[in-house]
């Protein structure tokens, strides 16, 4: 093991790595990266889902968590902060993109008959009793993908980053009862899709 | 494929409405129960609840799940961060 890599290693601790962030220190700057950078690639790429964008939000996140760092308190947590930061530049962008999405804000606060379960089939897996196979992820991350955005963003804030529904409405610019809606659907879209997938996987019942 | 057909199952839809509380555990203890006593005689509802339920479970677990990054993202953010 060289010398290096001993060095680095302290900085597995999150207070040594924000100590050494805060000096300015190279290694732990390197080593912020390598411990993060993936799961913040990971939630830019959820929500907006193009992988070219989601570099780019990745780098504007790390530089701006760089040049901030010593504003952070260290009252959430190195990867709740850096969550945060990702997601308002996820935010940004799909802003960007869109047209006016005002019209679309009005007419889903209530359940679609669209979202009504129609696979009706149990399945063949309980996933408490199971550690995630690659392929059930990549069908996980495929079917997060088909729901509608204003779905998905209340889905992934909620459920995947652990916000609460206060936390996800201010971020979202929602109403609480919104995100509860939006959080319903979004689960009950997301389970006909994996019913789908598990139903066809399974043996024939 | 089975359709959920809200026209014999008007109760159906009403529980289907709390169900997502119910999966949270933020249902009220009163409502709870009459939820329960419906999953307990009607198979369609006990089977969207426990699917619904491992849904939620498998995205939770998603939370310290990263993507693989394609090739070269690391690298380039280094090279941002004049890290390299
Ligand atoms: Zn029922």
């Amino acid at each position: 093991m060289t010398g290096l890599q001993i060095h680095l290693s302290i900085y597995d601790d999150e207070k040594q790595l924000l100590i050494g962030l805060q000096r300015g220190d190279n290694d732990a700057c390197t080593c912020f990266v390598k411990q993060f950078a993936p799961l913040v690639y990971t939630q830019a790429m959820r929500m907006v889902n193009d992988p070219d964008e989601a570099e780019s939000i990745l780098q504007t996140t790390f530089i701006k968590a760089c040049a901030k760092i010593g504003e952070f308190e260290g009252r959430s947590g190195l990867s709740t902060w850096l969550y945060r930061i990702a997601t308002n530049e996820a935010l940004m962008f799909l802003r960007r993109q869109q047209t006016p999405r005002v019209s679309i804000e009005k007419v889903d606060e209530t359940v679609q008959p669209g979202d009504m379960p129609h696979n009706l089939n149990a399945w063949p897996i309980d996933p408490a009793h199971q550690v995630l196979d690659g392929e059930i992820r990549a069908q996980l991350e495929l079917a997060l993908v088909e729901l509608p955005e204003n779905l998905r963003l209340v889905f992934i804030l909620r459920e995947i980053q652990e916000l609460s529904t206060e936390e996800t409405a201010i971020t979202l610019g929602l109403s609480i009862s919104a995100v509860k809606v939006r959080l319903h659907r979004a689960r009950l879209r997301l389970r006909e899709l994996l019913a789908d997938y598990f139903n066809s996987e399974g043996d024939a019942q | 494929m089975i359709k959920f057909d809200p026209q014999n199952t008007a109760e159906c839809l009403d529980i289907l409405s709390q169900m997502n509380q119910y999966v949270d555990g933020e249902l009220a203890a009163e409502i709870c129960h009459d939820l329960e006593q419906h999953l307990s005689e009607c198979q369609d509802c006990q089977v969207v609840f426990d699917t619904l339920a491992k849904t939620v479970k498998l995205y939770r677990s998603l939370h310290d799940t990263p993507l693989e990054m394609p090739t070269g993202v690391e690298e380039r953010l280094l090279k941002r961060l004049n890290l390299n």
